[in-house]
């Protein structure tokens, strides 16, 4: 027993270095996020304001129109892409489709590049006289150039474009890897009971995936509720604000602007509250069909 | 019916392929061509890749931008490793009650957004400067220490250690080695393929990293290559075949990386999910 409480002690000494550097570095920022969303002031001179800063988002425009954009991205992109990684994975699990592994490869690329790498080449692809003009005039879908980077609109689908394309393949992934558990004589069975192949998704597909539905899902909103990269380099935020997203905003606040560190930890504390209440909504919605 | 079926899946997917690999090729075809070109939409490879690269390595310092991501992106892989099996092994092999307490609220740290604490950690590193300015804000050391341990590397030892052979640890004691021996004697060698999945992804994260090194780093000196390219792309009068050049070279070290341990790296992922 002395022995065993010995051993013990021991293991706290292999979790003790990650356990400090996790307090310093997420923790501790995260209190301090706190105390100093109730303070204001520029750069390092900051005095107690209370819930002033709180206050202060609902009647700033920059912000408004950050949480309109990261909403409008967060609920069109998310589930856009989770449908298509769903689709290409049972798509690519048949085993009698022929040429998986180049499929597989070639629609996971794009996760192993870097944010701001593809952000500056889909800046160029869609810019005025860009080839994504060039080829859709070649086609003849449209007649004039649009303005995918300087129309509030097109700016927008742009971003939702290139996030979608930099990581339909990374989710794919995991359905792909969880599909492979799933028994096979399960969708043998469906066929001879005459499931058509939307029904076998529907009703086989989904449902064995939904925790790692659930866990791309949370992963997803966490990752385009921090949207930056891309906003960055493709638009820049604009036109005008049509595209900024929280996270550049808070960038802003505090190296572009006039430095307002405790205006902009309320700001980021508006990401944080958002994480916790859509990552509770999908916990709920997951966990009730159980 | 089914012949049309099977038609239309290779289209679609056909069509996916393309356009997933699409603008690797135009990255690559545009390195070799003239900036009016590639504004012009040229498909074709071109005979400007010596000019560009030559303009590339002339008029912006590439070298030390990669030398910072290089060296960057090797710390932190390695401090990664290091911590996160300690504490992935440590949490699986000598349980309790208060570890398992400690090891959950770890891992709600991967909720934490980070754009939530960007203020705060650099706020952090204003004072760390004042005591200790090598590891202070606009050093290479500010731009991974914060990187060096997340909880999502700990879970994903943490899982892959339940695998160990339990066996081997008593094999060890009654040789007579300590407990810290044991990991580093006979844990760490075992692991390897755990920790190749590790690190390709702690390299990729890293090497890819943009806002951290942005908030961070000021002096062009210590510019990383993400940051470099993103200042080439936000240009006035930009030269795309040499910002294309950069982006190519930017890309390469992940994409060789992937190629080349594909399996490792999607068990790495892999392993973040599975139960």
């Amino acid at each position: 027993m002395k022995q065993l409480f010995k051993k013990n002690n021991i293991g706290w000494l292999f979790v003790i270095l990650s356990v400090i550097a996790i307090t310093l570095f997420y923790f501790y920022p995260m209190i301090d996020a706190l105390f100093l969303s109730l303070q204001s002031g520029m750069g390092s001179t900051l005095t107690f304001t209370g819930l002033d800063n709180w206050g202060r988002l609902f009647n700033d425009p920059t912000f408004i129109a950050a949480l309109i954009n990261t909403s409008i991205y967060l609920i069109v992109q998310v589930p856009v892409m989770i449908l298509l990684a769903l689709l290409f994975s049972s798509l690519l699990n048949d085993q009698t489709l022929k040429f998986r592994g180049f499929f597989r490869t070639a629609i996971f690329l794009p996760a192993v590049t870097s944010l701001v790498a593809y952000s500056v080449i889909f800046k160029y692809m869609f810019s005025g006289d860009g080839i994504a003009n060039q080829f859709l005039m070649s086609l003849s879908i449209i007649s004039d150039p649009i303005n995918f980077l300087s129309d509030p609109f097109w700016a927008k689908i742009t971003i939702i474009l290139a996030i979608t394309w930099r990581w339909t393949g990374y989710n794919m992934i995991f359905y792909l890897s969880a599909l492979q558990n799933v028994d096979k004589s399960i969708y043998e069975a469906a066929k001879i009971d005459g499931a058509s192949s939307l029904q076998q998704f529907l009703k086989i597909t989904i449902p064995m995936l939904k925790p790692i539905i659930l866990f791309t899902t949370i992963t997803s909103t966490i990752g385009t509720l921090q949207i930056f990269d891309e906003v960055v380099n493709i638009t820049g935020g604009g036109p005008g604000n049509a595209t900024i997203s929280i996270s550049q905003y808070i960038y802003d606040l505090s190296f572009k602007y006039t430095p307002d560190f405790g205006y902009a930890a309320t700001v980021a504390y508006v990401i944080v509250i958002l994480v916790v209440i859509l990552s509770t909504i999908q916990f709920k919605l997951a966990g009730d069909k159980k | 019916m089914k012949k049309i079926k099977r038609i239309s899946v290779y289209t679609f997917l056909s069509i996916a392929t393309i356009i997933s690999i699409y603008p690797f090729f135009w990255m690559i075809v545009s390195m070799t061509n003239k900036s009016v070109d590639v504004t012009q939409g040229r498909q074709l490879p071109g005979t400007h890749l010596i000019e560009n690269l030559k303009n590339l390595f002339e008029q912006v310092d590439i070298v030390t931008a990669l030398t910072n991501s290089a060296i960057i992106a090797v710390a932190s892989t390695f401090l990664t490793l290091l911590l996160a099996s300690l504490a992935g092994y440590g949490f699986e092999m000598y349980k309790s009650k208060g570890k398992d307490i400690v090891f959950n609220i770890l891992l709600i740290s991967m909720m934490i957004p980070f754009a939530a604490i960007m203020v705060p950690l650099y706020r952090l590193f204003g004072r760390i400067s004042q005591t200790a300015p090598m590891i202070g804000i606009d050093t290479l050391a500010a731009a991974f220490l914060p990187t060096i341990t997340t909880a999502f590397f700990i879970f994903f030892f943490r899982q892959n250690t339940k695998m160990f052979p339990k066996d081997l640890i008593e094999a060890g004691r009654i040789d007579g080695l300590s407990e810290i021996g044991i990991f580093f004697r006979i844990y760490v060698p075992t692991m390897k393929t755990t920790y190749a999945a590790a690190a390709i992804i702690a390299f990729m994260n890293s090497w890819n990293n943009f806002l951290w090194p942005l908030v961070v780093l000021q002096s062009p000196g210590n510019q990383t290559i993400p940051l470099l390219i993103s200042n080439l792309g936000s240009s006035y009068s930009p030269d795309y075949g040499m910002i294309m050049s950069a982006i190519t070279i930017a890309t390469l070290p992940t994409a060789i990386v992937f190629f080349f341990m594909q399996k490792h790296f999607v068990a790495g992922m892999m392993g973040s999910v599975k139960g």
